[in-house]
């Protein structure tokens, strides 16, 4: 069977997705213990029993609760140096006071990684580690079915009060008795989210009709997201929030006196900030956040004030759950924080905290078949013997000192096993599904194999070759692999201790995977058998060994091989944009020598040295630049015009050409300080800050109206006249819209007009997109049809292009709009003044638009971290979360940088196809070659390096980000193997 | 004849490394809290003075491209001048491409030039001590086979170096490992240093061992 080589490419790029979603799916393990609810509810356990007979404790009820009414006040992005700290000093007086002095207990509760709220709310009140995949579903946030402390209290008839961030609503639909929802939606507004919880709170506080009051405050977060975790504007809300809890105590207190029980307030954070503000990795200030109890039943606090005690932030679910007399959730892997309860008495205190590790030990015993080799296991039973024995004392009525301090030493064995049982359930969340990652990579290996040993084939000038399907097919080794593959399946999965998702797919799909796997492999081995081969034949003609490397690809080659290894240290991982900046500006000198080389060593060479002495000295200064040493281009311009007129044009054309790499490394220069990103530079003053600052809304506004109009010129130039103006139109729907959500004003517009969401204006730019597009598609489809001449075609892909760049001007951030601009600003100058000139073939053509595209992913503000995910390009025109659009929008918004520069390629290299007709399939195949080796290397390393300390937060982001650019690459390179195939059938006709 | 040149260009090359290392140690007895590390700054403007000075007696002694004919005092004076102007034009150049490559524009202004001095005087220096202010003479030299004499050769091998191990150096610079020499430009500059050394050590004996197939055009 004969291929096209961007035809091989896409179907290796196809199955290579396969690959990595398997191996994503089994690095991410689905929480497994989602067990439906109504089994959760099993009769709690009695106290142990005393050894011997006759005797059986009467306490087999869970114990009753311990306070009346709980409120809880979660303040999101509460770090722990804003209430311990010298902050919580200066603007918590209140709660320093309560905290130094008052009836209280204060811990710093950690969090653990990915530190978004969504997941964070689910630790708090089902005490379990949400898994990573968690945050991909963030947006979503589908009611939480797992076993939890919301869901029991409203079983038990508490009723339950909340306001604030409106994911809890959606968790927990038709939990609350009264609630209000408030979105945050609005990073930028700091005080509305807060008033609108603070508001019900007077008239909450005088009702008696509620049991639970949970309180989120979001403004602190928005603060945090907006001007970092230093700004003047927290000190106020931390004001604020003191004020509110100190209302909502005084208030408590006041009411205690007519009840019996005590109430509790309890402070806490759902996760910190980091040093820039942003929240989602694993550094100390973003999981690090306090957690207060406060309530009368606690002894006053005596003695000098001690440092907090770490605990874990899950601990919460379950200390609440026997505060409130709940059963404690079944998936928790929390302990009770024992000094919560510190002033019961010794035989409740052994109660709760044997309810915790029984709690503890079943859910160990449901997720490990060995769990009775457990260490944790076994100390918890040890404890529960001398338990038992301790009750046996304690039932004869012996009431000495022995009693305690035997009581103390069963406490101190409880607390021990609990520590170890949740340790180990913890680790129990980071296990992986080896076997379905073991398929996955081997997949994503074998297809990159294939990819690197049909390089020279695929590469060659007709960029056609063939495959042998039918010998490897039929031959005996294929057979046999396969029969092996699927015994090792079955043996694997017959004998798997923990759930796996490969084993549980149906065995169908299992054969065809491994049927797939050994077909690649006899792939692999014919290929190799032909190399061989061939390099047997002894070589007729001798090598024609004039392929000596120029500069630039022993550039691209190096860039490409350094890029891989650096993403082995978690800090290159942080900071990768450094390395394709520096990559790309290595890149742009290259080039600039390259060009230099053209323009006038070349003609040095020339036999005849009879070269006026004018232009002699300009070659001199010209060339003395290419070796970077003489002065910056701009000036060369003026020198330009010195040469006679009849060399006028061409000479001007040459200096802007020789110029050219001056002016992108300038544009990228900007383009760097625009959005600082990384980790450890990211809190770093930049452009885009100072832009979104509210301060400077009228600067925004001009950058925003200049950047649109550059964007029209720069696109308008090859597009035909009706989607010109449907540009234009969109355009100024994108800027109408961006006034619509308050980023910008319009120059007429002096007081701030209210904020909408904008829906109209972004749905009227939406109309022009598609518009676009469909008018581009409708000339690639005639262009396919009636093979009319390659000029259609050529303004169809850049009328598909242009339609996705008004998709990307309306979703990018308000101040990303230059980049959008330096993107085809640099596109262009590069296509005209040095692609074309320097006849760079179709590979490395592919290469450098690669490596473009990925700075310019970086160039837009993203990073590898979750957080700088820009999740409200997916609501641009929607009145509510709808799904697949939201993920579309958001992927595009997030890739925009890639996938337009590789849309460029496409139509670079097909008006290229003139000059040389396999561009087009060589391009495919460098591009599907250049994504699948970061990934497959990647792909290793992650599993290699899966127990290293940043696994989750430097890691897995990157991993998940490497997958996504997979299936985007894919269809990528199916939309050019459709491009290719149009060409192909014309250049037949 | 060519071996007692390569034995020169040894014997001046390695007195380059030995006053490199030099200006890390000599200074700490005059200067007191001296180190590479912790005073930089002042290291970078010891190491490019005693190198430049160095270069220059080196040139003037060795003549390794004597000129033709003789000059006039004037001639020398404004060969002279040139050579400052075109030293000061590159090292502009490199602080705007190192500027270019990242580096703060408005911070830490007197590190970068000193760099860009550093890395103009391994290289830009060495041009203009070995060809004089003659731009033909520097094309020739870089481009493909233009080498007319080892000496040509050596400047190939240390400017290339320089260059290389200044790029090489900004590489730790990311790295999350807090350690003072990754503070800018200390890296970078240790790296150019670095590079020029091995150059200035590989160059002879790249010579050496090539001497067969290195063969120069006469002039």
């Amino acid at each position: 069977m004969r291929l096209r080589s961007g035809v091989f490419a896409s179907s290796c790029l196809l199955v290579e997705a396969l690959g990595v979603a398997l191996f994503l799916r089994g690095f991410f393990p689905l929480p497994v213990r989602s067990l439906p609810r109504s089994e959760a509810r099993r009769d709690p356990p009695a106290e142990p029993a005393p050894p011997g007979s006759g005797m059986v404790s009467n306490w087999t009820k869970i114990p009753p609760p311990l306070f009346k009414k709980v409120v809880i006040v979660l303040i999101d992005a509460l770090r722990d140096d804003f209430v311990f700290g010298s902050k919580g000093k200066q603007f918590m007086p209140y709660t320093t006071q309560v905290i130094e002095k008052g009836t209280s207990h204060s811990f710093i509760a950690e969090a653990k990684p990915p530190t978004v709220t969504m997941p964070r709310i689910k630790a708090l009140t089902t005490g379990s580690i949400p898994g990573f995949i968690d945050v991909i579903v963030n947006l979503n946030s589908p009611a939480l079915l797992d076993d939890n402390l919301i869901w029991q209290a409203k079983t038990a008839g508490k009723r339950i009060i909340f306001y604030g961030d409106d994911t809890w609503v959606k968790l927990f639909p038709k939990h609350f008795v009264e609630y209000d929802g408030t979105t945050s939606f609005f990073v930028s507004d700091f005080t509305e989210v807060d008033d609108n919880v603070t508001r019900h709170l007077d008239r909450v506080l005088k009702r008696e009709d509620w049991d639970i009051l949970i309180l989120h405050y979001l403004g602190l977060d928005h603060i945090g997201h907006m001007t970092g975790p230093n700004s003047p504007l927290v000190g106020p809300k931390l004001h604020e929030m003191d004020n509110i809890l100190k209302k909502i105590h005084i208030s408590l207190l006041s009411k205690e006196g007519e009840s019996s029980l005590p109430n509790l307030l309890v402070v806490c954070g759902d996760h910190g900030m980091s040093e820039t503000g942003s929240h989602g990795g694993s550094s100390e200030g973003e999981v690090h956040t306090p957690l207060l109890f406060i309530s009368s039943a606690f002894e006053k606090r005596s003695g000098p004030l001690t440092q907090p005690k770490l605990v874990q932030q899950t601990d919460l679910a379950t200390t609440l759950a026997v505060g409130l007399g709940l059963p404690i959730s079944r998936n928790s892997v929390g302990n009770l924080i024992l000094p919560v309860v510190g002033d019961k008495t010794m035989r409740e205190q052994l109660r709760f905290l044997h309810l915790n590790g029984f709690q503890l030990s079943r859910l160990l015993q449901e997720n490990t078949p060995a769990y009775e080799k457990d260490p944790g296991y076994e100390h918890f039973k040890i404890a529960e013997k001398s338990h038992g024995n301790w009750i046996k004392l304690y039932l004869d009525g012996n009431n000495s000192e022995i009693l305690l301090n035997l009581g103390k030493k069963v406490l101190k064995q409880y607390l021990e096993a609990l520590k170890t049982l949740s340790s180990s359930l913890s680790k129990q969340v980071a296990q992986y599904d080896m076997y379905s990652m073991l398929v996955g990579t081997v997949i994503v290996l074998e297809v990159l194999f294939l990819l690197l040993l049909i390089t020279p084939k695929a590469l060659s000038s007709r960029a056609e070759f063939e495959v042998p399907l039918s010998p490897p097919l039929f031959s005996l080794l294929f057979y046999l692999m396969c029969l092996m593959l699927c015994a090792v399946h079955v043996i694997v999965c017959t004998s798997a201790e923990s759930l796996c998702y490969f084993c549980s797919m149906s065995w169908l799909t299992a054969v065809g995977v491994m049927v797939l796997i050994s077909a690649l492999m006899c792939g692999i081995l014919s290929a190799i058998g032909k190399i061989l081969e061939s390099s047997r034949v002894p070589v007729k003609n001798p090598v024609v060994s004039n392929s000596s490397w120029s500069e630039v690809d022993v550039l691209i080659l190096a860039g490409t091989i350094g890029h891989v290894l650096s993403l082995g240290a978690s800090s290159f991982i942080e900071e990768e944009h450094q390395t394709w900046y520096f990559l790309i500006n290595t890149l742009c000198l290259a080039l600039c020598q390259e060009l230099c080389r053209n323009y006038f060593l070349l003609k040095e060479g020339d036999p005849q040295h009879s070269i006026t002495l004018k232009q002699s000295f300009d070659n001199v200064k010209e060339a003395y630049e290419c070796k970077n040493i003489d002065i910056p281009a701009a000036g060369d311009s003026k020198l330009g015009k010195v040469t006679s007129s009849a060399e006028f044009i061409k000479g001007s054309d040459k200096w802007i050409s020789l110029a050219s790499p001056w002016i992108i490394l300038i544009c990228c220069r900007l383009l760097r300080s625009l959005n600082q990103t990384g980790v450890q530079w990211a809190h770093r003053p930049d452009f885009g800050h100072w832009l979104t600052s509210s301060e400077h809304k009228s600067e925004l506004s001009f950058l925003a109206a200049v950047s649109l109009v550059m964007i029209f010129i720069l696109v308008q130039r090859k597009c035909s006249l009706v989607s010109k103006i449907a540009m234009a139109l969109g355009l100024l729907g994108v800027y109408s819209y961006r006034a619509a959500i308050g980023n910008i004003i319009f120059p007429w517009q002096r007081d701030s007009k209210d904020i909408s969401k904008g829906i109209t204006e972004a749905r009227f730019v939406y109309v022009f997109v598609l518009g676009i597009v469909f008018t581009g598609t409708k000339d690639l489809l005639k262009s396919q049809v009636i093979s009319a001449d390659s000029s259609v075609k050529s303004i169809g892909l850049w009328e598909v292009y242009s339609g996705l760049v008004l998709l990307a001007a309306l979703l990018f951030r308000p101040h990303n709009l230059p980049v959008l601009v330096f993107c085809l600003l640099i596109q262009t100058m590069m296509t005209k003044y040095i692609w074309r000139p320097l006849k760079f073939d179709a590979a490395q053509i592919t290469i450098m638009h690669y490596w473009f595209g990925q700075a310019f992913f970086y160039f837009q503000g993203n990073s590898n971290g979750i957080a700088t995910v820009d999740v409200s390009a997916g609501f641009v025109g929607l009145d509510s979360y709808v799904e697949i659009p939201a993920i579309f929008l958001t992927a595009f918004a997030t890739y925009a940088g890639p996938l337009l520069w590789a849309i460029h390629l496409l139509c670079y290299l097909s008006s290229e196809v003139s000059r040389n007709s396999a561009a087009m399939g060589h391009g495919c195949f460098c591009y599907a070659l250049v994504r699948s080796i970061p990934v497959a290397v990647y792909i290793i390393l992650v599993t290699s390096l899966r127990y290293h300390l940043f696994i989750w937060s430097v890691f897995s982001p990157k991993l998940l980000y490497e997958g996504m650019h997979v299936f985007i690459t894919a269809v990528i390179c199916l939309f050019f193997t459709a491009m290719d195939q149009n060409q192909s059938r014309k250049v037949q006709d | 004849m060519k071996e007692a040149e390569i034995k020169r260009l040894l014997a001046a090359n390695l007195l380059c490394v030995f006053s490199i290392i030099l200006t890390t140690t000599v200074p700490a007895f005059f200067l007191d809290s001296f180190s590479v590390l912790g005073t930089h700054l002042t290291w970078l403007c010891i190491c490019s003075v005693s190198i430049s000075a160095l270069n220059i007696v080196l040139c003037l002694v060795l003549k390794p491209n004597p000129s033709p004919k003789r000059s006039s005092f004037a001639h020398k004076i404004s060969r002279f001048l040139k050579c400052c102007i075109y030293f000061f034009m590159s090292c502009i150049l490199f602080h705007v491409i190192i500027v270019l490559y990242g580096a703060p524009l408005i911070e830490s202004v007197t590190e970068t030039f000193l760099f860009a001095v550093l890395l103009s005087t391994f290289t830009t220096l060495h041009c203009l001590c070995m060809l004089g202010p003659n731009i033909q003479a520097w094309i020739r030299v870089f481009s493909k086979n233009g080498a007319m004499s080892i000496w040509d050769n050596s400047l190939q091998i240390t400017t290339m170096c320089s260059i290389l191990g200044a790029w090489f150096g900004a590489f730790p610079i990311p790295l999350d490992w807090d350690r003072p020499w990754q503070v800018w430009p200390i890296s970078c500059s240790l790296g150019a240093t670095f590079g020029y050394m091995a150059g200035l050590i590989i160059a002879p004996l790249w010579i050496h061992w090539n001497q067969k197939q290195l063969t120069y055009k006469s002039r």
